[in-house]
């Protein structure tokens, strides 16, 4: 069972496509442009199509996901942990 | 496995372009002719009348995009023939010399001095012979390279840009490559996107053009707006599910160009391309709106992924629907065409999923009713720039 995708490698995220993921799990996620397959465990519980960090982030680095950015931390996050509007905002507005 | 000797049975035009439809229309040209149409095509079995609000007292550039929409899609090589009604003759005769000027039966009729029972009458007099004729049209073998294909998304969510989105661009990329015309649009949702897009741009020419018309769209954002777009761009629902940046939403909106096409040219909304290739049309990323446009520019197939459930369909072209979220195959699988959900569960590749596609679209250019045409989704909606005077 799959619990996350990659786009490729060298993005900072994935995206949890399977509904039900509890901290603590041991995830099983597919890089699709390189077709590898990587596992991290959850450190949040992650609704299906929300993100969750690959690698440690500190604020103001770059979240890369397509391999481009797209946009800047600004909380600190592990990697493992639950990635979205709380501690990640675009560097548009 | 498609290649540049695939053909496909399709109806070729007196203009030599190729549809994958043979629909006859009752077209009006406006929205108080819209009775007389609807009345024709229930006399006349085989036809099918386009009502819609507009085209009265429009002026300027969006009269000229109400021209431009109507007559192109009766040029639309999915139409075999055209009946035109409207109130009154000129802009009547307008439409029908546009669409004569592609070289099919096309037939006008003006309803003042008449009323609408006499219209009626000769309109479906007229209509009885252009479908019988239409009736005896045979498709015949063309090259895969003779089908136009435009793509647009809707009711996107994060398996769009994982998935179905990219499963179009695998798609596009090998159509790219035979030489096949192709369309994408969605000006407003390239936003924070727009530098990958620039950057695929064919020349120096063709980046300014779209920088020009990406940018007159921030201006109208700019005139407007009354906050910082937080709540529309992305929206509540994109953030529900899982969407945290308009660059992110535009990054899976971008998937669907593929890796190797380049932008050969921009159009203006339901603009004609002139060649071969990857073409930008300014458009709306209203579902309906954009899928008008396109089949008026000449589009004969649509590729439309959808997150959440785009039931969106139009009259004149097939709309296929490809859907990479488990859960609305699920409970809309009605609405599917090609249900890519596999992919985020490897239980099928980018390539196959691109496969899995174009296979598709040879059954749709073959004959095979999407979805949409099945469900009777025929929504066809113009697209204004203003208000009438």
């Amino acid at each position: 069972m799959i619990h996350f995708v990659v786009h490729e490698e060298g993005d900072s995220v994935g995206t949890v496509v399977v509904e039900g993921i509890k901290t603590g799990q041991n995830l099983t996620g597919w890089i699709m442009e390189q077709d590898k397959m990587v596992s991290l465990p959850t450190l949040s519980d992650i609704p299906i199509g929300h993100k969750i960090a690959l690698v440690d982030l500190k604020k103001d680095d770059t979240v890369i996901k397509y391999g481009v950015d797209i946009g800047k931390v600004i909380h600190p996050i592990k990697g493992g942990e639950h990635l979205h509007v709380h501690n990640v905002k675009t560097k548009r507005w | 496995m498609i290649n540049k000797d695939t053909t496909f049975m399709g109806y070729r035009r007196a203009n030599g372009r190729v549809g994958v439809r043979n629909h006859v229309i009752i077209l009006p040209v406006d929205d108080i002719s819209n009775a007389a149409c609807e009345a024709v095509a229930n006399n006349i079995k085989g036809t099918m009348a386009l009502p819609h609000p507009y085209g009265r007292l429009q002026f300027g550039a969006d009269l000229d995009l109400h021209f431009r929409t109507l007559i192109g899609t009766g040029c639309n090589p999915n139409v075999a023939a055209v009946i035109v009604i409207g109130i009154e003759e000129g802009w009547t005769k307008k439409i029908v010399d546009g669409i004569a000027a592609s070289g099919k039966p096309v037939m006008g009729y003006s309803i003042e001095m008449h009323g609408d029972h006499e219209t009626i009458m000769n309109a479906s007099r007229g209509a009885r012979e252009l479908v019988q004729a239409a009736s005896e049209i045979q498709r015949e073998e063309c090259n895969i390279a003779e089908l136009w294909v435009s793509t647009k998304c809707g009711e996107s969510d994060t398996t769009s840009g994982c998935g179905a989105n990219p499963t179009v661009g695998n798609a596009f990329d090998k159509l790219y490559e035979m030489g096949n015309t192709l369309c994408f649009g969605e000006t407003t949702e390239l936003t924070g996107g727009e530098q990958i897009v620039a950057a695929r741009c064919r020349t120096p020419e063709i980046r300014e053009q779209f920088m020009t018309v990406f940018n007159r769209y921030q201006e109208v954002i700019d005139r407007h707006k009354t906050s910082d777009l937080s709540d529309s761009q992305p929206t509540k629902g994109n953030i529900a599910g899982g969407l945290t940046t308009i660059e992110e939403k535009a990054l899976g909106n971008i998937q669907k160009i593929g890796k190797k096409c380049l932008v050969d040219g921009v159009l203006d909304k339901a603009e004609t391309p002139t060649g071969p290739g990857l073409w930008f049309m300014d458009s709306s990323s209203a579902a309906a709106e954009m899928v008008t446009l396109c089949a008026a520019s000449g589009y004969a197939v649509h590729f439309f992924p959808t997150g959440q459930g785009n039931v969106v369909g139009n009259p004149i072209v097939p709309v296929i629907k490809i859907c990479a979220n488990p859960r609305t195959v699920r409970t809309m699988g009605e609405h599917v065409d090609v249900d890519t959900s596999g992919l985020l569960q490897r239980d099928l590749n980018m390539d196959g999923a691109g496969d899995k596609l174009l296979e598709m679209m040879m059954r749709t250019a073959n004959g095979r009713l999407t979805a949409a045409e099945a469900l009777g989704h025929r929504e066809f909606v113009l697209t204004r720039l203003y208000e009438s005077a």
